[in-house]
């Protein structure tokens, strides 16, 4: 597609005998903010690294704006504009917020001053500014996290990989984090995020894929996929579909007169 | 005044009031003092970069000091070079064996311990390859001739020589402070502090990291060429031994890896303390090195951070302190 | 050049020498197997052992071997301590600590035993030092023939040990997941503190079979120290085949080495396969986990 920003076609995965990614093709169109679910284990982080370059698939290729950049090194993938976040928070844990958050700056501006200035920007844009000259390690778990979507913000990307930035916050956290996320993709950068909070796939999502196993299972609008058989029975266990649906019917019948 | 400002000019005045020791006392103790102890903190310094900021912990930092020493030694007495050429040629060639060690070690992704035990495995192969060629001098080693003048960077006084190696210093102090203030030493910390991370972010780890290397390895070559200059004397032992990779990654982690002022003041204190053992006990051989040991271990088990680290750990028990009592109270 | 009359009594040797840095490589290896660290202080180690046996020898007329019993617990308790002690303190949560804390162990071991000894090279004179035994064309020193035998038996007893033992089973289940032991009530600073035991036990042992035939100084350690890493990383960190083999191979391209390219140029084919390895097949032969 000439719009999609990302496209990723048949790739695979293996270690070992274990079928991590198995043939998975999708495309991100361009200024979207779109979600990549499933189950643990599903090989969504995987999937990520695949993307941005730090693990080479077996076979397969990811285009990035239409340029084949499969297995291309992690720095390179930065520099065209795709930037990815960790599931398990990677601060750079002696150094202060702001000296974080410019060294994601520092890939467009060379100048020392002038990105500990520009950090600053980024800082306010995800709520950090009061813990700007605190080292990352005096952090909760909400601001590393913020801290790590700003790292990431600084580098100005155009397409940015969210691996569970939600998890580990408590509701209120996650509360304040969604709207943050909306503004990212309103500011023109192309989100897919991997998410296990569902309030925050179906708020923020317009458009799902479903990974179990290593396979795509299903695709669609976020109200599409959580009704989707497979998309339930790979969450819950076989046959749990059917047993849902036989129990809806069952307390309908009662509710009838 | 920023951050950066102030620290330039604290060098500055380090330098200075270095510069008018000379100027103030004609005493051979303290002028040897003040050299020899300017000396480990060019190699701390040198260490440093590589250790302190990069992250990457050599063992064998003595393969450059080697090189530059033997590299200083060779061009005078084999191809009839002057001493400053000879310098550049040392600096460069060190830096030159720098980089190509950063390459194969970088780029096959060894760190930590392996990195470690590699660079000890590549100075203990030139030792005895010092050992056994002839143009090294083999076992016997080379000896400089004695021709005192400036152009041949050997002074009649320790004053000439201690100017010389504050130069060094001062060089090193700046290329410290350029590393805290640009985005080469943000990217070498970043690989430093989370590797993954820097590259997510845009950090090519491998470039960033031989660039480390080859400054690193320069100033242990510049740390090599002065002391051919100061002893006119070089042998594999001295050259290539554990002795020189100990004291460069001991005034480092003693006084504060990563910072400015660290391998000076890890230097100075080592020193000091081996001054006053050979005052109170007498020359003992491997007392120095036994005090090392003990100072080194004492300080990862309770100063991690070092003597220049003492105020950040200080404040971040603090901190602890009270994030606890403030946990208890709500 | 690849006369047999040569050749054979240097592959001896190295096949003897070589079972006794399988025996030195196999604590280091269990250090790492269960530790995750790399001991540094693994050769000082070996020096203060060397220097214990010398001692019991020259003041005490204590046989070597007979010294067994003696040092070889010895070395256990010095493990012991200074994995509780000392380096358990250390790591604040990064492996580079503990790289330098062992470093400067080995540093203070060694520049103490200058101190104390001096630089000069020190040897023992047995009853059965210079007793050879025919072996096929070659003959072979006895003390060699020993340590050979010895190296065996102590590297069969260490795999009893981690093998068939309860001490074992724990040592292996925290070499494998140091949480879920922890959560099985395993004491995980005690199982560390007696695998640095155990590990510097076998030193002792070693020192007992090398001294008749070689010798002391205070730089003796680090001249085992690549050399042991060199037997682990080639077998693969953690794998005790690994160690035994490899040991076997490192005397073996130590002696060849000496033979024909003269004893410093001959070490440096160890230093060689050393560098090749880390860069070209860090797992080494058999890199498996304990």
């Amino acid at each position: 597609m000439a719009d999609s920003l990302l496209a990723i076609e048949g790739l695979s995965k293996s270690f070992g005998g274990l079928k991590a990614v198995q043939d998975v093709s999708l495309a991100v169109p361009a200024g979207s903010l779109t979600a990549l679910i499933g189950p643990n284990g599903a090989g969504k982080t995987t999937l990520f690294a695949l993307m941005s370059g730090f693990l080479t698939p077996d076979s397969g290729q990811v285009l990035f704006d239409g340029q084949d950049i499969t297995g291309r090194a992690p720095h390179l993938n930065a520099r065209l504009g795709m930037t990815r976040t960790f599931q398990i928070v990677q601060p750079f844990a002696a150094q202060t917020v702001r000296d974080n958050i410019a060294v994601g700056v520092h890939l467009h501006l060379k100048d020392r001053r002038a990105a500990l200035a520009q950090a600053e920007e980024v800082a306010a844009r995800v709520g950090l500014t009061a813990q700007l000259d605190k080292p990352a390690s005096d952090l909760t778990v909400a601001g590393r996290k913020r801290l790590e979507l700003a790292r990431a913000l600084a580098t100005r990307p155009r397409l940015l990989l969210l691996d569970e930035v939600l998890a580990g916050l408590n509701p209120q956290e996650i509360a304040e984090m969604i709207p943050v996320v909306r503004g990212i993709m309103q500011g023109g950068v192309t989100v897919l995020m991997i998410e296990h909070v569902m309030q925050a796939v179906m708020n923020l999502a317009q458009h799902v894929w479903v990974l179990a196993q290593g396979q795509l299972i299903a695709q669609g609008s976020p109200a599409e996929v959580t009704a989707h058989e497979k998309v339930v029975e790979a969450y819950l266990g076989h046959g749990t579909a059917a047993r849902l649906r036989a129990a809806a019917l069952a307390s309908k019948s009662e509710a009838l007169p | 005044m920023t951050g950066g400002l102030r620290d330039l000019v604290s060098i500055a005045a380090f330098v200075l009031l270095v510069a008018t020791i000379p100027l103030v006392t004609d005493s051979g103790v303290v002028l040897n003092f003040v050299m020899m102890a300017l000396y480990a903190a060019l190699l701390g310094q040198a260490w440093n970069i590589l250790g302190g900021f990069g992250g990457q912990f050599s063992f064998g930092h003595a393969l450059f000091f080697g090189t530059g020493a033997y590299l200083q030694a060779m061009a005078q007495l084999h191809g009839g070079i002057n001493a400053w050429l000879a310098l550049a040629l040392a600096v460069a060639g060190s830096a030159g064996i720098g980089a190509l060690v950063g390459a194969l070690t970088f780029r096959y992704g060894l760190k930590g311990s392996y990195f470690a035990l590699v660079t000890l495995a590549f100075a203990e192969v030139f030792r005895i390859l010092a050992l056994s060629v002839p143009f090294t001098g083999a076992g016997v080693g080379l000896m400089l001739p004695l021709q005192e003048s400036f152009i041949n960077m050997q002074f009649g006084s320790r004053k000439g020589y201690l100017y010389l190696v504050l130069a060094f210093v001062a060089a090193a102090l700046l290329v410290t402070w350029w590393l805290k203030n640009s985005r080469f030493g943000a990217y070498l910390q970043a690989v430093r502090d989370n590797e993954d991370a820097a590259r997510a972010i845009g950090v090519n780890p491998f470039g960033v990291k031989l660039g480390a290397i080859a400054l690193s390895a320069g100033f242990m070559g510049a740390g090599g060429a002065f002391y051919v200059q100061v002893f006119q004397y070089i042998d594999p032992g001295i050259a290539y031994g554990p002795a020189v990779s100990v004291e460069a990654l001991v005034a480092a982690i003693v006084g504060g890896m990563g910072t400015l002022w660290g391998p000076l003041l890890g230097a100075l204190v080592l020193h000091l303390l081996a001054d006053v053992t050979r005052n109170l006990f007498g020359q003992l051989p491997g007392i120095n090195m036994v005090i090392y040991g003990v100072v080194l271990v004492l300080i990862v088990m309770f100063l991690p951070r070092g003597i220049a680290g003492l105020g950040a750990t200080v404040s971040a028990l603090w901190r602890k302190r009270q994030k606890e009592s403030g946990d208890r109270r709500g | 050049m690849f006369d047999s009359a040569i050749l054979f009594p240097s592959l001896l040797n190295g096949i003897t020498t070589g079972a006794v840095y399988a025996l030195i490589a196999l604590g280091l290896t269990l250090i790492y197997g269960v530790l995750h660290i790399i001991n540094f202080a693994h050769g000082a180690a070996l020096m203060v052992a060397l220097y214990a046996v010398y001692l019991l020898k020259q003041h005490w007329g204590i046989d070597p071997y007979l010294a067994l019993p003696l040092v070889v617990p010895g070395m256990f308790a010095l493990g012991y301590a200074l994995q509780r002690l000392i380096i358990n303190r250390s790591s604040h949560g990064k492996d580079e600590n503990i790289l330098l804390v062992t470093l400067g162990i080995s540093i203070v071991l060694e520049n103490a035993a200058l101190l104390l000894f001096k630089s000069d090279t020190r040897t023992i004179d047995t009853a059965y030092t210079l007793t050879t035994v025919a072996i096929g064309p070659a003959m072979i020193a006895l003390p060699k023939l020993v340590a050979f035998a010895g190296a065996l038996v102590v590297s069969a007893l260490l795999l009893w040990i981690v093998g068939k033992t309860d001490l074992g089973r724990a040592i292996r289940a925290v070499a494998k997941e140091k949480h879920g032991a922890k959560l099985m009530g395993i004491d995980v600073d005690h199982v560390y503190a007696m695998s640095f035991g155990i590990g510097l036990a076998c030193l002792g042992a070693a020192a007992c079979f090398l001294l008749p035939a070689y010798y002391v100084n205070p730089q003796v350690g680090s001249g085992f120290v690549l050399v042991a890493f060199t037997v682990v990383v080639l077998g693969g960190m953690g794998s005790f085949g690994g160690a035994l083999l490899g040991g076997l191979l490192i005397g073996v391209v130590e002696s060849l080495g000496g033979l024909y390219l003269g004893e410093s140029l001959g070490q440096i084919g160890i230093f060689a396969i050393f560098i090749a390895v880390l860069l070209f097949r860090p797992q080494g032969l058999f890199g498996a986990r304990i």
